[in-house]
């Protein structure tokens, strides 16, 4: 949405910034989200 | 806006996750007809008996068809009405093989009820001017306890009846 | 920003305690309420002096779900709104006067309840009908909030006049945000209650529509649960950053989260009636869609919180791929116990994943499992996020300290709500899986296994209730310690600042004209023409019904 600014600017935001472990995280979350879902699902589709 | 490259990866693989439950549950509602509940069809709920359903010999389980049934129920505070048996008794309990078709058809003279079988996919609203219907498969053999699982009023939790399914 | 270490003017720190007063002593009220109802459910208690299980559930729905939340948001983002952009002397009575209307609506609304003449529960679902001084009080906290939006809407705006062409600050804006959710919203309940529910509860209309009186009901249903939770991702997005000796993660991606939920938050509605007769499916189905669009935004808190922690911990020096999460400030309520909010939220979306989605809501529907989910997002997320803000704010406000004795009680009070929680709420889930319904006093139906099993949860989560009321009694203790007893003192007002060298925050996130006119849009799309069919075909109205709830 946003112009990209000049590179100073950007500097926080980068995508060289070590961010392994949120990324880890969130994936974490994902997966229990999924299998939450999908384990509700089969027990309404066995019921 | 500037997103780091792991939260776009993260942000596709969510709103993928998404996409797919609702390609699910979309496919199973519009090509598998399993919708919940949304029968359209209104009813005077102070005249109930005045639709064929729900005339008081017409209450309670019958056999429409080899394997089919159908149920018709009217819910008033604090009561499930399923008929009366052959002595007269007011029907508790109603029993259906396993694998029959049920269709579950009912409405309410006063306030608004809940109907759910407990332990099957049967769980529906149930409100004043509408008639509730929902056709279900009893796939699995048991005694599951029928709750009114909306609050109806201080009787609430006395509003109940069973349902077998047997071998 | 400007202020943030010095202590409020006292006229402005005694409004903004009023809220707090009351919202904790709703919390007393309201926890007693919840342990009589585990302890009653269980089976192996009777309420004393014959009170109905109903009248205690009414007031515990009412005065946590409504009551308690509505005061301290608004009391919250006042503060946030005074800290930001100030508050000027007529901004400030108008504040007391939305008090003291939600007040007075308040009291009305309890007593009415406390004297057994609105046995109707929270929801108040016609055709129960409740006495008309029960609606008329809850239209006066209505309105007495509206009276709070606009002043809010009045101060950013009065700070923008004096600062033309700055980008609004991002707390103020957060609280505009959720202000114009509100009032949208509100907007369904009040013409429900003005219009259907006080006429008609005066006898001077016969009948109600039921189904539409349930289908503005639950357009404000679903946004007022948003309501609660966004002054908690405030906090999460803005203050746990400062508090963790960090800057804010990103500023227009903050705001943007923000965009996005007042978007998807009010069309969505018939996710609560997915089960009703009278709605047409596919327009269920295409509410349920947009219900999944909610969960975008908090997808992205999701990355956010953990990049706020990872990148603070990065640059106060921890190594490793989680030395950034061993190292965060464990022994500061103030970040443990929006923490352990954090962490229920986790359970608590994907139960509400599985809750929003169509057909799969019957597995659901009505059965304590819901009871389950909105403990763990409302009663532990949006609950232990605010005690989070309360052990700064309060001592903020009365010029005292969060000392280290009553931190550590903090820390203990979180840990006793996350085990009583952890309890009750995983009993509620597999007992709702198992078919139990909610709002249910203990009851034996018909007998039998499945029963038997019901009863045995109903019991863990009586252990669980009476572990929880402990915790709220550790809390209320907290409380008035920091209000009339801690030492004085200066507690700081914590707010998270930009980098240094942030990206700048695009001006389109701020053009009101533009989202408020989607937000219109996205309703207009999702609700016209269901709401004029359930009009056009709508059955015979209902009569009242009083001797349901136990009134002659
Ligand atoms: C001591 C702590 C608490 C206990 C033991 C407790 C217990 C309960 C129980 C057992 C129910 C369901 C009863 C039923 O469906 O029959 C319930 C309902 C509810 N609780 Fe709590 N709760 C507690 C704290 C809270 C908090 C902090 C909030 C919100 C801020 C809250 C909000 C609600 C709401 C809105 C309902 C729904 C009422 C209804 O269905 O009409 N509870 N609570
Ligand atoms: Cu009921
Ligand atoms: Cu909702």
């Amino acid at each position: 949405m946003a112009k990209e600014k000049p590179k100073q600017a950007t500097k926080s935001n980068d995508s060289d910034i070590n961010l392994k472990g949120t990324f880890i995280s969130v994936m974490l979350v994902g997966i229990f989200i999924l299998v939450l879902w999908f384990g509700s699902y089969a027990l309404f589709l066995s019921r | 806006m500037h997103l780091h490259k792991f939260e776009k990866i993260w942000l596709v693989f969510g709103m993928a996750s998404l996409v797919l439950f609702l390609l699910i549950i979309g496919f199973a509602a519009f090509w598998k007809g399993t919708h919940p509940q949304s029968h359209i069809e209104t009813i005077d709920p102070q005249n109930v008996e005045a639709h064929e359903a729900f005339k008081p010999e017409n209450l309670g389980l019958r056999e429409v068809a080899d394997g089919k049934y159908t149920v018709n129920i009217v819910a008033s505070a604090f009561n499930y009405d399923f008929g009366t048996d052959a002595d007269g008794k007011a029907v508790k309990k109603i029993r259906v093989p396993k694998g029959s078709t049920v269709l579950f058809q009912i409405t309410t003279k006063d306030v608004v009820h809940g109907f759910q079988v407990a332990g099957t996919n049967v769980n529906m609203m149930v409100e004043p001017g509408h008639v509730s219907r929902l056709e279900t498969v009893m796939k699995n053999t048991g005694e599951f306890t029928v709750v009114c699982n909306e609050y109806c009023g201080v009787g609430h939790h006395q509003m109940f009846a069973t349902v077998e399914v047997y071998e | 920003m400007m202020l943030k270490n010095y202590n409020f003017p006292k006229k402005d720190a005694r409004l903004y305690m009023s809220f707090m007063y009351v919202t904790f002593a709703s919390l007393l009220v309201g926890g007693l309420m919840g342990l009589l109802q585990t302890l009653s459910r269980s089976g192996e208690f009777q309420l004393p002096f014959g009170i109905n299980y109903y009248t205690i559930l009414t007031v515990h729905g009412v005065i946590l779900g409504l009551v308690l939340t509505t005061f301290f948001i608004v009391g919250f983002q006042f503060a946030l709104m005074g800290k930001t952009v100030g508050l000027s002397d007529k901004q400030r009575k108008w504040a007391w006067i939305a008090f003291w209307t939600m007040l007075v609506g308040t009291i009305m609304a309890a007593v009415t309840i406390l004297i057994g003449e609105a046995n109707v529960l929270y929801t108040f679902y016609a055709p129960l009908r409740a006495h008309p001084a029960f609606y008329i009080g809850l239209a006066l906290v209505i309105v007495g909030s509206w009276i709070a939006v606009f002043t809010n809407f009045r101060q950013l705006y009065v700070w923008k006049k004096a600062n033309p062409g700055q980008k609004s600050p991002l707390l103020a804006f957060m609280v505009v945000i959720n202000m114009a959710m509100w009032f949208i919203a509100s907007l369904g309940v009040a013409i429900s209650v003005l219009v259907l529910f006080i006429p008609w509860s005066l006898g001077y209309a016969a009948t109600i529509n039921v189904l539409l009186s349930r289908t503005l009901f639950w357009y404000f249903g679903h946004p007022l649960v948003y309501f609660w939770l966004l002054p908690a991702y405030m906090a999460w997005y803005a203050i746990i950053p400062k508090i963790i000796g960090g800057k804010l993660f990103s500023d227009s991606l903050a705001r943007m989260a923000f965009i996005l939920l007042l978007l998807f938050s009010i069309p969505v509605g018939f996710h609560h009636q997915l089960t009703e007769p009278g709605i047409d499916p596919t327009w269920k189905f295409i509410q349920v869609v947009l219900t999944f669009m909610v969960v975008i935004p908090s997808l992205m808190t999701a990355f956010s919180i953990f990049a706020t922690f990872e990148t603070t911990g990065r640059r106060l020096g921890h190594k490793g791929l989680f030395g950034w999460f061993k190292n965060l400030p464990w022994g500061d309520v103030r970040f443990f116990a929006p923490f352990v909010g954090m962490v229920a939220f986790i359970p608590g979306g994907a139960g509400g994943i599985v809750n929003a989605s169509h057909q799969m809501n019957s597995l659901i529907h009505n059965t304590i499992w819901v009871t389950g989910h909105f403990h763990l997002t409302i009663a532990t997320t949006v609950i232990l996020t605010y005690f989070g803000i309360a052990y700064w704010l309060v001592p903020h406000l009365t010029g005292r300290r969060l000392t280290p004795r009553l931190n550590k009680l903090g820390i203990i009070q979180t840990i006793i709500w996350t085990v009583g929680m952890t309890i009750m709420s995983t009993s509620m889930h597999i007992q709702g899986l198992l078919g139990g319904p909610r709002r249910s006093d203990f009851s034996n139906y018909a007998g039998g296994e499945q029963v038997q099993t019901w009863i045995s949860y109903q019991l863990a989560q009586a252990v669980g209730g009476t572990i929880l009321f402990i915790g709220i009694l550790l809390m209320i203790y907290i409380f008035i310690q920091l209000a009339f007893f801690a030492p004085k003192g200066v507690q700081e007002f914590p707010i998270a600042e930009e980098e240094v060298d942030a990206e700048p925050t695009p001006k389109i996130l701020e053009n009101w004209y533009l989202w408020i006119g989607i937000t219109i849009a996205l309703i207009l799309f999702a609700y016209t023409i269901p709401m004029i069919d359930i009009i056009k075909h709508s059955p015979p109205g209902s009569l009242p019904f009083d001797w349901p709830i136990g009134r002659s």
